[in-house]
């Protein structure tokens, strides 16, 4: 009985918010069509009163209103980019500056890039406005006519194609340099994208990562990776998730993978990015300059963390495809390290060395670092 | 009603009589169901063309919603669309669909089918002197696959697992495995197959508009005598005719790997916790076969829009167009360069940097006729007479965002800025102004300009001008911010982004963003309402010349019949730019040249 009144009163309450909802939607509609109507009512007006007053007429006055708009349009519209900068360069990553070595480079590009193409912007747009508004219909004026100056399509072919050279040549050293061999001395992550998470993983003491072969992945026993632990360079490797940690101002070195679809490494702040490809490993490298902490202090944010995203569209939750790089101390960073357990000991506990054996692995690990 | 329909009959037949053009009695279904007058086959496209560029623009104002109101729940968005609006947010899985079908739909639909299949049908013959295409019934067929593909996309809509939504590109394997994504399922096999479908209808198109133009110009009407959307219009048929077929052989290829079981883009998968057989292929090799066709795409959306923005320039200007030659130059070596520059799209996968590197300098290079274009542009303003006719405020519109979505592709083809900028927010701003934007004002200016053509009479001025002043500005207050976010690193394609510490503070910028485009929609709606009105109601066209042009198409009547001229075909003795020559303020392409008349 009970229930059935709070039936009727949900279904009561339901039937009076979507009544409500439609009543609002109808009156919404109704706003819009009125709108609508208001402004088709005046431009039909504006017809009638331009065939009163004589077309052509009403013709020249269009004209000269709207030359004159251009001018306006033209003056708000570069009012309004200045005004835009000021809004949100603050917020883009300019200010804060490249985290990594390589990313200055990229940075130093998009100054350069920005000035040249800042430069041709502003002549052709003002041109083109201006002209609009000083060259509009006069009738004590006569269009000059004027098909066609070999010299001047000289010069617009050249001047172009110098500074666009300029851009490619500093563009592709700077590319050369980024996707050339990783320095030796680099820190080796494997990453691995997969729906909608990523995984990483570190060589360990031998600085070799193990084999792997995606038939073997297995999830129930952990096997996250496929990593083929018949190899004994995957004895020492170890398996982390959500958080990556790397050492400040040495090279890392990212080997990329994917299980399922096409993910991408996104590196805001160290200006990098690289695809994550089944079946196909992918590189990337760059040296961190600051630490996570630095950068807090650097960006007045104390919520600062270095952010992994997702770049390439993966399916339905690509949008929360996130991790966190940890860039640490060395100290910070070798200390973090020797707290990991290789992943074949984490699956395989039977297998595990005594308690003694990790500070063994902790001081090859340290004395292999110096 | 009878008697209507004799007297109307016997108007039709005296009218052929006068041409001895011999075609069947016209009844609706021939006349404007079947039509196989290019006329009419323009029209066709152009209304779909309108309906399309609806929804599409719909679908991009709801999940602008998610977009700029990710904290805000909307009731009646579930009234439409029940379970992927439920409690009234969209789901992640809709709103990928929504943006995969807004790019479709956009990019395929409206400003290829939409753009080329009007104004090729509707200028070409006209322009150049024929009485229609070359082939008439494969001219009708292009539209009647065009159609079939729109059913097929449309029907996608409405299947249990959605549409497809592995974005527009649908890169592999998420297009290829239905586990990855429910978009992937029924939805993406629909996807292949309505453009398998149009793909069919282009290359129809194309052929028909290639053929046309080589084979059907009028006496006196050599090559170097036409107007530049006769160029533009050539070169857009070229491309699309040599690249949609690699997109259709990638197409098949995927639908194989989906329906199959081979492994083309597979390979090394383990999804969903399945472990798949499928070793060998390369989800790389499908991205090479899209942007095959995917760049070349880009300027058949662009050329027919810039030679009409060429075309409209100049007549409004009262000048010649400057540089006539050069206009064809830089339109030829943008055909050839698009077809070696498609890579650019891929520098973060892992491509050889060494390959990567030419891609860079072709791309760049591409820049070097466009700017040319930009400059003959100016120069056709500099020193001219201005009418600012509709048609002429969104050539001009057009010229202003194609400098500003071309400039920002100096960044994105350098593949070093690339790396910071691939995939976020100032791809997003970038092709949008360069190609979308732009484009849009190329087929409005086109569309304002030949209305009087198409239907006899004018659209509303006021309107018109308002249409005008609220998209350009609207577009730049949406699409300018969005270079910033693109500079913060912010990906596209994201339903949210308030769990970011890096991209959530672009939270209002993304709210203003929303409320601007659902303003600028409006406007097209009042736009679309302007042109359904206009087609019955609009103010009648008086004078046969209403702009005082050159080109033939002016030299038909009022409103053309089937075969366009009543009479012989015009002969042509000019190029169709003497304008302010000799004193006159325009000099048609018919008249012969006089012999005191002075040379340029």
């Amino acid at each position: 009985m009970s229930d059935g009144l709070r039936l009727t009163i949900v279904l009561k309450h339901t039937i009076y918010s979507n009544n409500f909802i439609i009543m609002k939607a109808i009156l919404l509609i109704a706003i819009v069509v009125i709108i609508f109507i208001v402004i088709f009512q005046i431009a039909k007006a504006s017809e009638y009163v331009s065939i009163l007053k004589g077309e052509e007429n009403s013709r020249k006055q269009n004209n000269k209103i709207n030359a004159f708009l251009m001018v306006v349009f033209l003056i708000l519209g570069l009012l309004g980019a200045w005004w835009c900068n000021e809004l949100y360069y603050g917020k883009t990553l300019f200010p804060q500056g490249s985290a990594s070595v390589e990313g200055e480079k990229i940075d130093l590009m998009l100054y350069i890039t920005i000035g040249v193409t800042g430069v041709v912007f502003l002549i052709t747009q003002i041109l083109l406005f201006w002209f609009s508004y000083k060259y509009q219909e006069n009738d004590k004026r006569k269009a000059y006519f004027f098909p066609h100056d070999n010299r001047l399509e000289l010069l617009w072919t050249t001047v172009p194609a110098i500074f666009l050279t300029v851009l490619v040549v500093f563009g592709l050293k700077y590319w050369f340099k980024m996707t050339g061999d990783a320095p030796k001395d680099a820190v080796v992550v494997e990453v691995t994208g997969h729906q909608f998470a990523w995984e990483f993983r570190y060589p360990g003491a031998d600085k070799v990562l193990g084999k792997k072969n995606y038939k073997l992945y297995n999830q129930p026993a952990g096997n996250l990776l496929g990593v083929d632990f018949t190899d004994p360079a995957s004895l020492d490797d170890i398996h982390v998730g959500t958080t990556m940690h790397i050492p400040v101002n040495r090279p890392c070195k990212m080997v990329i993978n994917a299980q399922d679809v096409i993910h991408d490494v996104g590196l805001p702040h160290f200006r990098m990015k690289m695809d994550a490809v089944p079946g196909i490993p992918t590189t990337q490298w760059f040296t961190p300059k600051y630490t996570t902490e630095e950068m807090r202090v650097r960006t007045g944010n104390p919520n600062f963390v270095y952010e992994i995203s997702c770049d390439q569209m993966c399916g339905a939750s690509h949008f929360s495809m996130r991790a966190i790089i940890v860039v640490d101390t060395e100290e910070g960073y070798q200390k973090w390290l020797a707290e990991q357990k290789p992943q074949y000991f984490a699956l395989f506990p039977d297998k595990a060395p005594k308690e003694t054996v990790p500070d063994s692995t902790k001081t090859v690990a340290l004395s292999t670092s110096k | 009603m009878s008697s209507e329909a004799i007297s109307h009959g016997t108007q039709a037949h005296a009218m052929h009589d006068d041409h001895h053009d011999h075609h069947h009695h016209e009844t609706f279904i021939t006349k404007y169901v079947f039509s196989q007058d290019h006329k009419m086959i323009a029209k066709q496209f152009l209304v779909t063309g309108i309906i399309w560029a609806i929804i599409g623009g719909l679908f991009s104002v709801i999940f602008r919603l998610q977009l700029g109101y990710p904290e805000s729940t909307f009731p009646w968005l579930e009234d439409f669309l029940g379970h992927w609006a439920q409690g009234g947010k969209l789901k992640p899985e809709f709103y990928y669909a929504l943006v995969t079908m807004h790019g479709t739909i956009l990019v395929f639909f409206v400003l290829t089918a939409g753009l080329s299949g009007t104004f090729a049908n509707f200028l070409i013959p006209l322009q150049i002197g024929a009485r229609d295409m070359a082939s008439p019934l494969l001219n009708m067929l292009s539209y009647w696959f065009f159609f079939i593909a729109s059913i097929i996309m449309f029907a996608s809509l409405f299947v249990q697992t959605g549409p497809a939504s592995g974005g527009w590109t649908i890169y592999p394997p998420l297009s290829a495995l239905g586990e990855a994504s429910s978009g992937s399922k029924i939805g993406m096999d629909l996807w292949l197959v309505s453009m398998a479908m149009f793909i069919v209808s282009s290359l129809l198109g194309g052929l028909n508009y290639i053929t046309t133009i080589l084979n059907m110009r009028t006496k006196g009407m050599s090559m170097t005598r036409m107007p530049l959307t006769m160029w533009g219009l050539f070169f857009t048929a070229v491309l699309g005719v040599l690249s949609f077929p690699v997109l259709l052989s990638g197409a098949i290829l995927l639908l194989f790997d989906r329906n199959l079981g081979t492994s083309f883009y597979l390979s090394d998968i383990v999804v969903a916790g399945k472990i798949l057989p499928n070793e060998g292929g390369s989800a790389i090799l499908f991205q090479h076969l899209f942007w095959f066709l995917g760049h070349p795409e880009v300027y058949i959306i662009l050329l027919p829009a810039m030679s009409m923005a060429s075309e409209i320039l100049s007549v409004n200007s009262r000048k010649p167009i400057f540089g006539y030659m050069a206009m064809v130059g830089s339109i030829f070596a943008i055909t050839i360069l698009a077809f070696l520059v498609w890579a650019h799209h891929m520098f973060v996968t892992g491509l050889n940097p060494f390959l990567g590197s030419f891609f860079v300098l072709l791309t760049l290079l591409i820049a070097v006729p466009s700017a040319i274009k930009v400059f003959n542009w100016l120069t056709t303003l500099w020193r001219g007479n201005i009418r600012f006719t509709p048609g002429m405020m969104f050539a001009i519109g057009f010229v202003s965002l194609f400098i500003s979505g071309g400039l920002t592709g100096i960044f994105l083809g350098n593949s070093s800025l690339d790396i910071h900028l691939h995939d976020t927010y100032f791809v997003v701003a970038h092709f949008h102004i360069v190609m979308g934007v732009a484009s849009f004002f190329g087929m409005f200016a086109g569309v304002y300009h030949w209305f009087p053509k198409m239907f006899g009479r004018y659209l509303n001025n006021t309107l018109a001008y308002i249409h005008f002043w609220v998209t350009i500005i609207g577009a730049y207050l949406i699409f300018w911010p969005m270079h910033y976010e693109g500079f913060a690193g912010m990906p596209r394609r994201y339903y949210d982004y308030s769990n970011w510490e890096s991209f959530k503070m672009f939270g209002g910028l993304n709210e203003f963003i929303s409320f601007v485009a659902m303003i600028v929609f409006a406007v097209q709606l009042l736009f679309v309402f302007n042109f359904f009105y206009s087609i019955f109601k609009g103010r009648k066209v008086k004078s046969q010349n209403p702009w005082g042009s050159n080109t033939l198409e002016w030299t038909t009547p009022i409103n053309p019949g089937h075969g366009n001229w009543p009479g012989e075909i015009p002969e042509v003795h000019r190029w169709p730019y003497d304008y302010s020559k000799d004193g006159k303020d325009f000099i048609p392409q018919d008249v012969p040249v006089g012999e005191d008349e002075s040379k340029h």
